[in-house]
């Protein structure tokens, strides 16, 4: 917070000395040429660190997008084709490229358990009345069959630069996909990376839903290529939102 | 809220006394100035596999509780986490503002219901419970939430609660009864028959965080007439959304 100030006061303070030294510039006319001041532009930075509170659940690309209408999903209504890509396979491709998204960023990689990862996300506009209102984060549970966890629609419209605001997040599943936890559907670690990840066929309930949990094949499910432990509770994520510009 | 620490204070010690009294008149001067409030609510059923039977909404005084954590449940209580009915409960509720069964039945997993409840003068707690089939005595639970005074939309979660008045056995037998075993029906029609039982007792007899069905992957046979994939959740169960107008 005190960093930031200074960094305020000396982008003030350089801002001052600049249009003094344009002001002596004028000076001597014959040197300008007339410039149409530039449109102020106003940044809006977000970072978000993401947490993987699971034990064996390594998380794919999270998808963060800035947005100011729709959300990524809505209990009770069917999964987007983005998002049943999103989480059938971990691909977020489709997801960044909603029609919704003003700006959207991909994590690194797969955000293994216990790890953590910074991702920055940032919209510019000239007009502070269009500046981004919400922020929506996804990303899949790797060894289930459409599992997936984030951020839906976060109004972080009220957040102050250098304020932060910290949660965590519940899991949900797509409804795309029946949850057979089959070697042949797991496309994380827990199949080898053999399993099958999209498939355009819809053979669950079709209606997104919080995740009820993996059996696993120790607790029951015969034919379950998951283990103890990849069972997983919730909060899957922990979540902190800085707004940093 | 005062309420129960004011409970809380009276179950531990006379020095408490003063404290028991102060948070009594605090209570007292609140209500005095609690205003009668027109509430729509809204409740969800966030899991993938669960309905919920007919709901209950209340608004009360603070001397009321539908149920209460670590303590034994009522017999109207056991009748709606048993059976699904909430007719016990209701006419226990004799100075409560009551909205039934909003969902004019059964509320299917990731659908919700809506009512409007107007509540009078002091009943500024606010309580929702319903049975969760397929389970023996599973229901969701808000127990005394404080409605604000503040005009505008609250959301919030609500987990699974075992009622404690019968063993979990997992058995669908059509028994609904108070104190008959096994689980009323299972309304998505997916489950088992032959199951030989999870277990055949009730060892904490007070109202708990349900810890879940087993089910298993024998339609049948094996210990459950549940299904692994389908019948089991993770919390929350439900979402409550509550527009002070």
């Amino acid at each position: 917070m005190i960093y930031i100030n200074k960094k305020l006061a000396f982008t003030a303070l350089a801002t001052l000395m600049l249009s003094a030294c344009g002001g002596s510039s004028s000076n001597s006319k014959a040197m300008v040429v007339e410039v149409p001041a530039p449109e102020p532009m106003f940044t809006y930075t977000y970072q978000v660190t993401v947490t993987n509170l699971t034990y064996a659940q390594p998380m794919s690309p999270v998808a963060l997008i800035l947005h100011n209408e729709g959300q990524l999903w809505t209990i009770g209504e069917m999964a987007s084709v983005a998002l049943e890509n999103l989480a059938e396979s971990g691909d977020n491709s489709a997801v960044l490229a909603e029609s919704i998204v003003l700006s959207g960023q991909s994590g690194a990689g797969l955000l293994l358990p216990g790890m953590s990862e910074m991702v920055d996300v940032s919209y510019t506009v000239a007009d502070i009345n269009n500046a981004p209102m919400m922020l929506s984060l996804a990303t899949m549970l790797v060894n289930t069959n459409d599992a997936f966890t984030g951020i839906n629609a976060f109004a972080v419209n009220n957040l102050v630069v250098g304020e932060s605001i910290s949660f965590t997040t519940s899991s949900y599943d797509s409804g795309t996909e029946k949850n057979s936890e089959l070697m042949t559907t797991i496309p994380g670690p827990a199949s080898g990376g053999t399993g099958e990840g999209f498939n355009a066929e819809r053979d669950d309930i079709d209606k997104v839903a919080m995740h009820s949990g993996i059996v696993s094949v120790d607790d029951g499910l015969t034919v379950s290529a998951l283990t103890q432990a990849h069972r997983f509770d919730n909060p899957t994520l922990a979540i902190l939102i800085t707004r940093t510009e | 809220m005062n309420t129960l620490l004011s409970h809380a204070v009276k179950k531990t010690t006379k020095i408490k006394k003063t404290a028991l009294f102060l948070s009594t008149a605090l209570l007292m001067s609140t209500s005095a100035f609690t205003q009668a409030q027109d509430l729509d609510i809204k409740v969800t059923n966030l899991t993938q596999g669960i309905h919920f039977t007919p709901i209950l909404i209340a608004a009360h005084d603070g001397d009321t509780q539908l149920f209460k954590s670590g303590e034994m449940a009522s017999s109207q209580l056991q009748m709606m986490a048993e059976g699904g009915d909430i007719s016990g409960l209701s006419t226990m509720l004799t100075s409560a503002d009551k909205a039934e069964n909003p969902a004019m039945g059964l509320l299917a997993p990731t659908m919700s219901a809506e009512t409007m409840l107007s509540t009078t003068d002091g009943n500024m707690y606010l309580s929702v419970v319903a049975m969760m089939l397929p389970t023996n005595d599973g229901f969701i639970g808000l127990n005394s939430w404080i409605i604000p005074t503040e005009a505008g939309t609250y959301s919030f979660t609500i987990n699974a609660y075992d009622a404690g008045t019968e063993a979990n056995d997992e058995i669908i037998t059509g028994g609904g009864a108070p104190g008959v075993a096994g689980i009323p029906a299972a309304p998505g029609m997916n489950a088992g028959t032959g199951g030989t039982g999870v277990t055949m007792t009730e060892d904490n007899a007070y109202v708990h965080i349900h810890r879940g069905s087993l089910g298993d992957d024998d339609l049948a046979g094996g210990k459950s007439d549940l299904d692994n994939t389908v019948h089991r959740w993770l919390n929350p169960v439900a979402r409550i959304t509550v527009t002070v107008n």
